[in-house]
């Protein structure tokens, strides 16, 4: 490819080349795609294939394996084992416990709940965090100092704990916050939990990159021309974020979703009758010993997720910033405080 | 330096601050249920709850109630009220456990990480750098809750290796200590192996383009001194700020975790099995005290670091 005909392209259309020349990253933004539509596919699989629901219980069925009536839970209350395409793929991978529900079905309906938390926790602290930093970058004097100290505190609490913490104390008593209420079921509440406090590890790296755009010619040629503070942060500085908005986000959501993990294996995120990926870990350790899928089944798909959104979120960074210059620095410290995001936190691949 | 301490220390304690209020907020102001009734636990009788809201005075203003929990804290008085048992002394009951479990694990982190990023950097591009590449990308992908099944149910429940986790005290038997500590160990330091042999690596390839490396080895050093005495050691320093983050995280963190899943009677498991009975001051205690230590511990940390390299003592905080 000559330099002309690389000028004429514009930088995205070069970064998506470079990315797609990741033949790794490729192919694990296909295995993220997967798990989504495997996801998604949850009421389609449990209508036509398994014929049950996530919630509902067989503890006194009989399912019919090539031909041969077999409970689905023994009078001992040990539940059934995988069945594959034994029973026409009820009971695919075996029921879950006492309650003898079809764990593949939960495990479709968990990982939209997982999935669902972590994009939204992900959305959440990335908003938050893009106009935080877009303040205290621009316009710097008390303001920055207020976020920035706030962020500095934030980033310094044990987070995992604390999380844990609030999360059970939601899960108890719900919540009320002048008009807003939320009970205490609701998914919301690991949502709030762990986008608020994530909301430093992007916010940090944003701020640190406004405060270096707002003394470039361009900041100082909108002002010129009349521009206000908002026109210039948002319709000047912030498109020259998109890229490190983009990364970040990638991995947020691996990151929220191990904290999600963490606290709902814990019992302080997602609560009944929602399930995740994480409360299905719970259930499963229970019985390890005579049905390990059950435990580990979820655990996999917890892995292969987060796997795949760090592998996709490197990658990005690769496309992105060419240069690489600020890129092990960011890993770094990111994956410093991935660290205290509870640690099993899925740290960037340096 | 002495200013320095001083800065750091006057950190901690606004951190500190911040914790308490966080978990005043959240306990006490935020839920909608009446407090008192959250702290009795799911059980508890209308007497019970008469006493909790007199105690704990949730008639006053919140200033004079955030004074009445603090109090509670700092002499012990905070109870689990079923049955009624001091949290600290719990708290000071799973110490042992925990510390085991974390420093264990620290130990095994730390060495295998350097040895392995280590090896990776001075064969780097070759077949073994690719292969401990590979390896550490794998462990840090690797969560607690899929390793711990995994290894539990292969190496105790299917070929009767190790034992089923639990603890045994050092000073009632250490073989058994050690014993029943190897497969929790492993589980909480595979990920932080993979990310240290990592950071070590890339560190170490930074440190050999420096002009000081070219000087010694023009001077005639051999290239293992060269590596061990000029490379490795400046390496070093970024991994330290990192272990204390990480050290004080992982206390605060994975270990709950990794106690509940190998059944370690340490104070992590205490709070996860007051999380699942809905026991609202074991939690607080153990989010308040494992709070302060977290904290000290990186404070302690920082200062070392500082006393370690000058650098960071004029400049301004090392996690920037």
């Amino acid at each position: 490819m000559s330099e002309e005909a690389n000028a004429e392209r514009g930088p995205w259309a070069l970064a998506l080349r470079r990315f797609l020349r990741n033949r790794l990253a490729v192919a694990f933004l296909g295995v993220f795609i997967l798990i989504v539509v495997f996801v998604l596919a949850a009421p389609l699989w449990a209508d036509h294939v398994a014929h049950t629901g996530p919630n509902q219980s067989h503890t006194v069925d009989t399912v019919t394996v090539d031909g041969e009536k077999k409970d689905v839970v023994t009078p001992e209350g040990k539940p059934i084992g995988p069945q594959w395409f034994g029973a026409g793929g009820e009971f695919f991978l075996g029921a879950d416990s006492r309650l003898g529900r079809d764990e593949m079905v939960r495990l479709m309906y968990g990982g939209r709940t997982s999935l669902l938390v972590g994009i939204t926790a992900a959305v959440i602290a990335t908003l938050l965090a893009v106009v935080l930093g877009l303040v205290a970058g621009y316009f710097g004097g008390w303001a920055d100092s207020v976020i920035a100290r706030t962020l500095d505190t934030i980033w310094s609490l044990p987070v995992f704990l604390i999380g844990l913490s609030v999360g059970i104390a939601l899960a108890v008593g719900g919540l009320k916050l002048g008009p807003f209420e939320l009970s205490s079921g609701s998914l919301w509440n690991p949502i709030l939990i762990i986008s608020i406090f994530t909301v430093p590890y992007i916010a940090r790296p944003i701020r640190g990159e406004v405060l270096s755009f707002s003394k470039k010619e361009f900041v100082e040629a909108a002002i010129a021309q009349g521009a206000g503070p908002v026109r210039v942060m948002f319709t000047e500085i912030l498109p020259n974020l998109a890229s490190t908005i983009i990364v970040f986000f990638t991995l947020m959501i691996a990151n929220s979703m191990l904290f999600e993990a963490g606290l709902s294996f814990l019992g302080a995120g997602v609560q009944p009758p929602n399930s995740s990926w994480g409360t299905m870990i719970t259930v499963g350790v229970e019985l390890l010993k005579i049905q390990p899928l059950l435990a580990i089944a979820p655990g996999f798909m917890i892995m292969l997720t987060v796997l795949a959104l760090n592998i996709v979120g490197d990658a990005l960074r690769d496309a992105l910033d060419p240069r690489g210059k600020a890129r092990m620095d960011a890993a770094l410290q990111f994956e410093a405080q991935t660290g205290t995001v509870g640690a099993e936190g899925g740290p960037v691949l340096p | 330096m002495t200013r320095f301490i001083v800065r750091r220390l006057a950190g901690m304690i606004a951190v500190l601050f911040a914790v308490s209020v966080i978990v005043f907020v959240v306990f006490m102001v935020l839920p909608k249920q009446n407090p008192a009734q959250s702290l009795a636990g799911k059980n508890a009788t209308p007497l019970l709850v008469k006493n909790i809201e007199a105690e704990w005075g949730f008639d006053d203003s919140l200033p004079q109630q955030y004074l009445t929990m603090m109090k509670k804290v700092f002499t012990g008085e905070l109870l689990q009220y079923e049955p009624r048992i001091p949290v600290d002394d719990k708290i000071v009951e799973g110490i042992p456990a925990t510390f085991s479990l974390t420093i264990g694990a620290a130990v095994i982190w730390l060495f295998f990480g350097l040895l392995l990023g280590y090896l990776s950097a001075v064969r780097a591009g070759g077949w073994l750098d690719r292969f401990l590449t590979g390896l550490s990308i794998a462990g840090i992908s690797i969560p607690v809750f899929l390793l711990a099944p995994v290894l539990l149910y292969f190496l105790t429940y299917k070929f009767e290796i190790f034992p089923n986790g639990q603890y045994v005290p050092f000073s009632e038997d250490p073989g058994e200590w050690l014993n029943h500590l190897i497969l929790p160990w492993f589980t909480l330091a595979v990920l932080s192996i993979g990310f240290y042999s990592r950071v070590l690596r890339s560190n170490m390839l930074d440190v050999m383009n420096e002009d000081y490396v070219r000087t010694a080895r023009a001077k005639g050093l051999s290239e293992r001194q060269v590596m061990t005495r000029h490379v490795l050691r400046n390496s070093l320093i970024p991994v330290i700020t990192l272990f204390g983050l990480d050290f004080g995280a992982t206390i605060a963190g994975t270990a709950i975790i990794t106690e509940t899943l190998y059944d370690i009677d340490g104070v992590g498991l205490y709070a996860a099995e007051a999380v699942t009975k809905f026991e609202l001051p074991p939690i607080m205690g153990v989010a308040l005290y494992g709070a302060f230590f977290v904290v000290l511990l990186n404070t302690i940390v920082d200062v070392v670091y500082a006393y370690l390299d000058p650098r960071v003592r004029l400049g301004e905080t090392t996690s920037q």
